[in-house]
């Protein structure tokens, strides 16, 4: 028997049931692209029929970390860049467990690039989303690592030198198998991708395009919006990755040039997510680890059956 | 004066097969009976530069080195040779003879490989005679062409095998022990090349030289059954025993040590063990897997401790139980890569902003290694903190006899400490909106206790922001001080039940001696053998060996320096790290205490805190070795 019963619970929920009592009203900037994360966030878990107690949010320092306070389940508001570590090892360690890890384009992009790099190669079964509004939107309006080219800000006076990052074909080469934009303007949308990040066998990458009316002056509203899926303009096979990177290129470009183009960039279905790939070669229980902790009749193997080699 | 022991040391170039050699070689001796220590000398590059792994062994228990040696096997440097001529980098090769005859004491033996070390280049290396030196100390000096006898009968590489053929015949060593490990470990032609090899070169040495030395194998037989291993298989070890069953890191020298053996085990244990991008992500993961319920441990050295700084505070913040282990090395910076130092504490107790809130214990010995991990791991998921287990490269790779009792008394132990089940959630304090109240104010000792990812009911948000009972951000002063002051709770309440439970200070020597010495971590066994040396001439030193760092033993260590009318505090940094904790916790004795502090890269030897020692008991600071710093002098420090 399981420790663990709000896995899989036949438990029929609203998404009243992801609002904290605590801080049920987000304290986001009026207009803030971040109300739309939360609210299409927790549509996606009621189409899922995922119970708080089942679910995991990892989120890190921004404005977009805040998610973890308005959004009611298990939350681990950790440190600035460093969600993914913690999320990608309880994935591990209960790979039961819905994880879904969040944060800024700053949090993720930047100081937490090198996680990302990482959580995405080794295709761990969660979902990251960046809340993308191309700004340091917490400390007030930095040029952050997806600003474009020539940005000012007060600690860029004269405009920002640097190409910004590209994250969707950054996704893509780390090894991320399933890849997408969307935009907060766009809830109905945004909530079909995250629902189909989650089912998604694998490290799941949405860059979601979240304006901040507050410092990104140019007011960014990330319209109008295409969706590549829709229009005609765009033939390209979601599943092949030489298709998949042009087309990433595209849209990263267009995006500077005020061109919105969302939807589904990457799709690889069947390779084994990371715990999959542990299990297969021997480096992972099949039971997860903790339940061990829970079961009277697990065998806790003494280490002095090591002791042979030392005599 | 002293028991019969053998001291033999093994000394090449490092790509000599020093270190299995000599492992193997301990091994052997520890199989005839007796307690053995081994030092490894270490170089920092893998090729090249020559090294030393030394074996000490008598028939009763070792606990350090000895001062000087009696037995030295000069491989030779084979790697000096340059790969493209015959040629040797001007005199390399002979160094590992000559570089070593410092600390053979007087009538030692000395075997070298004539195949490789020419004779008239050691003599001018030393500019004098070998053969001079010899009569001078009684050296009893057998060459032997131990490449030659490897070529022949294998390959070049076996010259150890020659070398050790050759000292089972100079003290009378059988060879049965020896050939059985061979074949433990190899097979087919290999194994029989090596075994010819020590054959011949054992039927050499007795056929065509006179044996004429004083040198014997000392005979014992043990009264429990030993095994032979390392401080790194202790920390390893008592963590399996805790119940870890999680591991992340990336390698370091000398952690790297620690994270080798779990990740060799924890998938047969039920485990895993994740090699991940940097220490950042390590500490992060590690983190990560304790929240979700698995017991987790990660580590590094002080490089990449120092970037696991901001996530140690996360999970006092959080509070997070979790368990890392520092192996220090010489620093600051890249430092020293493979030299001890004991420069990283005042780092392990204080590193990450705000107040410190953790346990941090630095064992002494092997069964130190293994006892304090796993009360690092009790302690630390009982009060939900992170525990910091601190070595060094001297305690990590020594390998040493120790009774396997040790490691068989007691039963693993995977208590999750203080989580709640689903029954018991139900009946937990909730908000009204169904959330848990994870840091609700009123707790037994400061521990609220958790809830886990999965658990019906149990759902709480947790915050490296300061945060009030239900988890939620908060900046109110008053939820502030409850707070911080719930958390620092713990450290007495944690101080308690060490007290109640047993300690893990250990004391030594006379029992009302009028001098003291203080020693923390891998300089413990040390200062206890050369507190054993000083009571030989006059009964009057006491030495405490101190662990718990944190929380620190405010009353074994005020008794101790009470009891006695000065202290010398013992300690590999040049800082005086420790005796700095011990003035700022105790805030007295500061007129009795010295510090003898080595900070050169190679670890105190016996001789060294004698000579300290008595450079205060006589005032004389002139007595005090060269390779130390004594301070203050009598002079300063009645002032
Ligand atoms: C190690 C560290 N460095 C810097 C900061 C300060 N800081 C907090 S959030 C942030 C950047 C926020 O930008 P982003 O990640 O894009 O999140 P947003 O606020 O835009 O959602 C910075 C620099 C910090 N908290 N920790
Ligand atoms: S500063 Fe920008 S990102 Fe932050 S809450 Fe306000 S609008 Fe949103
Ligand atoms: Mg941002």
């Amino acid at each position: 028997m399981s420790a663990f019963n709000a896995i899989g619970a036949d438990q029929e929920v609203d998404t009243d049931a992801f609002t904290p009592g605590v801080e049920p009203r987000a304290t986001w900037c009026p207009g803030c692209g971040d109300f739309a994360v939360l609210k299409t966030l927790k549509q996606a878990m009621v189409e899922r029929g995922k119970n708080p107690d089942e679910v995991l949010l990892v989120t890190g320092i921004g404005c977009s970390g805040k998610l973890s306070s308005y959004f009611e389940s298990y939350g681990f508001h950790s440190i600035h860049g460093r969600s993914l570590p913690v999320a990608r090892a309880a994935t591990l360690a209960n790979p039961d467990l819905e994880v879904v890890a969040a944060g800024g384009d700053g949090d993720g992009y930047g100081i937490g690039g090198n996680h990302f790099t990482h959580t995405a190669r080794e295709n761990h079964d969660m979902t990251y989303i960046v809340f993308n509004n191309e700004i340091f939107g917490l400390t007030k309006g930095q040029t952050s690592p997806t600003s474009p080219k020539g940005h000012k800000s007060k600690t860029q006076p004269s405009g920002s030198a640097k190409n910004p990052i590209r994250p969707l074909e950054w996704g893509l080469n780390a090894g991320a198998t399933y890849i997408a934009r969307t935009a907060a303007v766009n809830p109905r949308q945004a909530t079909e991708i995250l629902v189909e990040a989650m089912d998604h066998d694998g490290f799941a990458h949405v860059d979601f395009l979240t304006q901040c009316p507050t410092w990104n002056k140019d007011a960014k509203q990330y319209v109008p919006y295409i969706d590549v899926q829709d229009s005609e303009d765009f033939e390209f096979d979601v599943h092949d990755r030489d298709d998949a990177a042009q087309m990433m290129r595209e849209a990263d470009t267009r995006l500077h040039e005020g061109e919105i183009l969302t939807g589904r960039f990457f799709v690889e279905e069947g390779r084994p997510s990371y715990s999959e790939e542990k299990r297969q070669t021997g480096q992972m229980p099949d039971e997860p680890i903790v339940e061990q902790y829970f079961d009277e009749n697990a065998e806790w193997k003494p280490s002095s059956d090591l002791l042979d080699r030392h005599r | 004066m002293t028991e019969n022991e053998l001291i033999w040391r093994l000394a090449g170039g490092s790509g000599d097969g020093i270190d299995s050699t000599s492992q193997n070689f301990a091994k052997v001796l520890m199989r005839s009976g007796l307690h053995v220590f081994t030092h490894r000398h270490y170089p920092s590059r893998i090729r090249g530069g020559h090294t030393y792994a030394e074996i000490r062994s008598k028939a009763t228990p070792v606990r350090s080195r000895g001062d000087g040696y009696n037995f030295l096997l000069a491989l030779g440097d084979s790697f000096a040779r340059s790969p493209d001529e015959e040629a040797y980098y001007g005199n390399e090769e002979v160094k590992p003879l000559v570089e070593n005859l410092d600390d053979l004491r007087d009538g030692g033996i000395i075997v070298y490989d004539e195949g490789l070390i020419d004779i008239d280049d050691v003599d001018s290396v030393l500019e004098t005679s070998l053969e001079a030196l010899a009569a001078e100390h009684d050296w009893h000096v057998y060459p032997l062409d131990l490449r030659d006898i490897a070529t022949e009968h294998g390959r070049e590489v076996m010259r150890n095998t020659a070398g050790v053929g050759a000292t089972a015949a100079l003290i009378s060593l059988d060879l049965d022990p020896i050939e059985a490990l061979m074949s433990d470990s190899m097979s087919g032609d290999a194994l029989e090349a090596n075994l010819t090899i020590l054959q011949a070169a054992y039927d050499q040495v007795r056929d065509e030289h006179e044996i004429d030395h004083d040198v014997v194998l000392p005979e014992g037989t043990h009264e429990e059954a030993p095994v032979l291993l390392s401080g790194s298989h202790g920390v390893a070890y008592g963590a399996l025993d805790a119940g870890c069953r999680f591991i992340s890191g990336y390698p370091m020298t000398p952690w790297t040590e620690v994270f080798t053996i779990l990740s060799q085990h924890l998938p047969e244990y039920g485990g895993v063990s994740e090699q991940v991008e940097d220490e950042i992500a390590a500490a992060g993961m590690a983190i990560g897997a304790s929240h979700a319920g698995v017991k987790a441990m990660s580590g590094s050295s002080g490089g990449g401790f120092a970037l696991m700084s901001e996530l140690l505070g996360t999970a006092e913040m959080t509070e997070t139980p979790v368990v890392f282990v520092e192996a220090m090395r010489g620093g600051p910076s890249t430092g020293m890569p493979t030299k001890p130092e004991q420069g990283d504490l005042d780092h392990v107790l204080y590193s990450s902003q705000g107040d410190s809130n953790r346990i941090v214990f630095a064992p002494g010995t092997i069964e130190e290694c293994y006892e304090q991990t796993r009360r690092a791991f009790e302690l630390a998921y009982e009060y939900q903190l992170p525990a910091i287990v601190v070595i060094d490269q001297k305690l990590s790779g020594e390998y040493r006899t120790v009774p396997d009792s040790v490691f068989t008394e007691s039963a693993p132990d995977p208590d999750p400490g203080t989580v709640l089940t689903e029954e018991e959630i139900e009946d937990a304090a909730h908000h009204a909106s169904g959330s848990y109240l994870r840091f609700q104010y009123d707790a037994d000792d400061g521990v609220v206790p958790r809830t886990l990812p999965g658990q019906k009911g149990g759902r709480f948000l947790t915050t490296g922001n300061e945060h009030n009972p239900a988890g939620h951000i908060s900046e109110d002063p008053e939820n502030r001080r409850r707070q911080v002051d719930r958390r620092r709770a713990k450290q007495e309440a944690i101080r308690e039940t060490l007290d109640e439970t047993g300690t893990h200070q250990t004391r030594y020597g006379t029992e009302d001696a009028r001098y003291g010495i203080l020693v923390w971590g891998s300089q413990q066994s040390t200062v206890f053998e050369a507190v054993d040396r000083l009571n030989e001439t006059d009964d009057s030193v006491s030495a405490l060996g101190v662990s718990e760092m944190m929380p620190f033993p405010e009353s074994d260590v005020a008794d101790f320096l009470e009891s006695v009318e000065e202290a010398v505090v013992v300690e590999m940094n040049s800082g005086g790290q420790f005796r700095g904790l011990v003035q700022r916790e105790l805030g007295a004795y500061g007129d009795r205490l010295y510090s003898l502090l080595k900070y050169d890269g190679n670890p105190f030897e016996p001789a060294e805190v004698v000579d300290g020692v008595r450079a205060v008991i006589t005032d004389d600071p002139s007595v005090a070795p060269p390779t130390t710093r004594l301070e203050p002098t009598k002079a300063t420090n009645s002032r």
